[in-house]
């Protein structure tokens, strides 16, 4: 990776000139030694110019927490800029089409579509959904193939998660592919690899609405059951909500539970590859696939940053963030604060303090998802050292180009049977 | 010094002797309390530090500021007496408090 960085050029380009977040740096990885850079020289730094126009972009672990424990200051709302340093995330891109899904939202009514889900994750719901995740993971891996390279991408992380997403909205499994489509679709944007276009976009949401107007439809009337269309159909907070708010709040459970899991999933593999030695700590003492499953979930950073805007002035290490600007919260740079985390690229199960990691976010939008992608990926390591000695990477592994997924399509490997 | 006995969702106790004027979370977490993840540091951001009071000690520990009670509001587990343990200073007048820690946190 230093020679990349030496013969890009990008280490020595005047700070002013700085532009962390495009997207082919995550691809690369190469900004990785970028973020290093600003949290040494320019921690809280200001871009001028990128493909998003002006932005801040905070990267270290302290002013992180600042600026996410104080939403006050800092919107979500999409009515502002939304969450992401894409602005056309926010706006609709045909009118009346705006998806205002409760992470995008501020309080109240960030709360309101919050309680009206977050049963889902319950201590009750968990534990009937250990036994179904485990049985589906155990159907998974005694599927693969052996002796033969396959892409854990498709083949276990994709299987995996559209099937749990599945069981949470109640959908028949065989639908899974169309979730995960309709994921994929609302996460590519314009310029990201699979961007289908806006009118096909719209069209595919549009076909998702209606599929999920349908189960509205079914179970509005019907007793209350346990699955996410049917708390959003019976909250009496939430059961008068337009057609496109609903759908909205449908979306960010669909696309929350989607790709962050399932690239964690396949970092899973990426990092018992690069780091050897800590996997066979876990596979000698299973009593460490806990902290593993955290550290892993630290190393990746699945979403790399959350957007905020300001509402006021605000005063951050030193420098005025006016009202108005754009605000990158950098949680894969944050996550690698050498302040908190040593050799923050290393995979290390033993870190003492791996909890504090800013993967799931702080304060009232923390993940509302964190412990069921914890008890997927918990099972999943159980169920892999029950069955496997190893799984071989065969070569790198493609990652997507995109400052707001952190994630993997190809991750080829080979077990041996 | 101050002390505290800590419940668990299956009933085991746990007794911790602390300092006046830290945090109820720190004396959990400094004494290996189960059950008190504790993983914003203190900064009520997370609410994996819950813990119910005993009702003759509710009133002793102050009223949730309304930041704790957004975060008590994103749990799946918060009641009457639910509190943030990062939120409640340690005084002598504490002394003897007990506490039960949830099923699970968050
Ligand atoms: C390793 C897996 C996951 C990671 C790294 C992750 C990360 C995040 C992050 C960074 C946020 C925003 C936090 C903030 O703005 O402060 C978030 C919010 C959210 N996540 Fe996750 N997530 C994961 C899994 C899941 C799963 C499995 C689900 C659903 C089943 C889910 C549902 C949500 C929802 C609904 C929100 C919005 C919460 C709110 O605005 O109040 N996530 N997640
Ligand atoms: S430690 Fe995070 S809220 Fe108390």
């Amino acid at each position: 990776m230093d020679t990349v960085m030496q013969n890009s050029g990008l280490l020595d380009i005047p700070l002013d000139r700085l532009d962390v977040s495009q997207h082919h740096l995550f691809r690369t990885g190469e900004v990785l030694p970028l973020f290093a850079r600003l949290r040494r020289e320019d921690p809280v730094h200001y871009c001028a110019q990128s493909q998003n126009g002006p932005y801040w972009s905070v990267t270290k672990h302290e002013d992180i927490m600042k600026v996410d424990t104080n939403p006050k200051v800092f919107s979500s709302s999409w009515e502002n800029g939304g969450i992401v340093l894409d602005d056309a995330q926010a706006i609709p891109p045909v009118k009346d089409f705006v998806i205002s899904a409760f992470i995008a939202l501020d309080e109240p009514r960030h709360g309101v579509y919050r309680r009206a889900v977050q049963p889902i994750v319950s201590a009750d719901s968990l534990r009937s959904l250990e036994d179904l995740v485990r049985t589906r993971t155990k159907k998974v891996l005694d599927s693969l193939p052996r002796d033969q390279v396959f892409n854990w991408v498709d083949l276990v992380s994709i299987e995996l998660t559209t099937l749990l997403l599945a069981t949470l909205f109640d959908v028949p499994v065989e639908d899974r592919h169309l979730l995960r489509e309709w994921s994929d679709v609302t996460a590519t944007l314009e310029g990201m690899d699979g961007f289908i276009g806006h009118e096909n976009r719209i069209a595919k949401l549009t076909e998702c609405l209606h599929y999920f107007m349908k189960l509205w439809n079914d179970r509005v009337n019907a007793p209350p059951k346990f699955d996410l269309v049917s708390m959003l159909a019976h909250d009496p907070n939430t059961r008068n909500m337009t057609p496109i708010d609903y759908l909205s709040q449908i979306l960010v459970l669909i696309v929350g539970g989607n790709d962050t899991t399932r690239n964690t999933m396949s970092a899973t593999i990426n990092a018992i590859n690069l780091f050897p030695d800590e996997y066979r700590k876990v596979r000698e003492d299973r009593k460490l696939i806990p902290a593993m499953v955290d550290e892993i979930i630290r190393w990746q950073t699945p979403i790399p940053h959350m957007r905020r805007t300001a509402l006021e002035d605000f005063q951050l290490r030193g420098k005025l963030i006016r009202k108005g600007d754009k605000v990158a919260m950098w949680y894969y740079s944050g996550n690698r604060d050498e302040e908190v985390f040593p050799d923050g690229d290393s995979v290390n199960v033993n870190r003492p303090n791996v909890s504090r990691q800013l993967s799931f976010g702080f304060g009232i939008h923390r993940c509302m998802g964190m412990n069921i992608a914890k008890l997927q990926l918990r099972i999943l390591w159980e169920e892999m050292l029950d069955r496997f000695e190893f799984i071989e990477m065969l070569k790198p592994p493609v990652r997507t180009m995109s400052n707001q997924i952190n994630g993997y399509t190809e991750v080829m490997v080979r077990i041996r049977g | 010094m101050v002390k505290i006995t800590f419940v668990d969702n299956s009933g085991a106790s746990q007794i911790v002797d602390a300092q006046p004027g830290v945090s109820l979370m720190r004396a959990a977490v400094d004494n290996g309390v189960n059950g008190i993840s504790a993983d914003c540091g203190g900064a009520c951001a997370c609410a994996t530090c819950q813990v119910y009071v005993a009702d003759e000690w509710f009133a002793k520990t102050g009223a949730p500021a309304e930041d704790e009670q957004a975060m008590l509001g994103f749990t799946n587990s918060v009641r009457g007496n639910s509190r943030l343990s990062c939120q409640i200073t340690l005084t002598a007048a504490l002394d003897g408090m007990v506490v039960t820690t949830p099923e699970q946190q968050t």
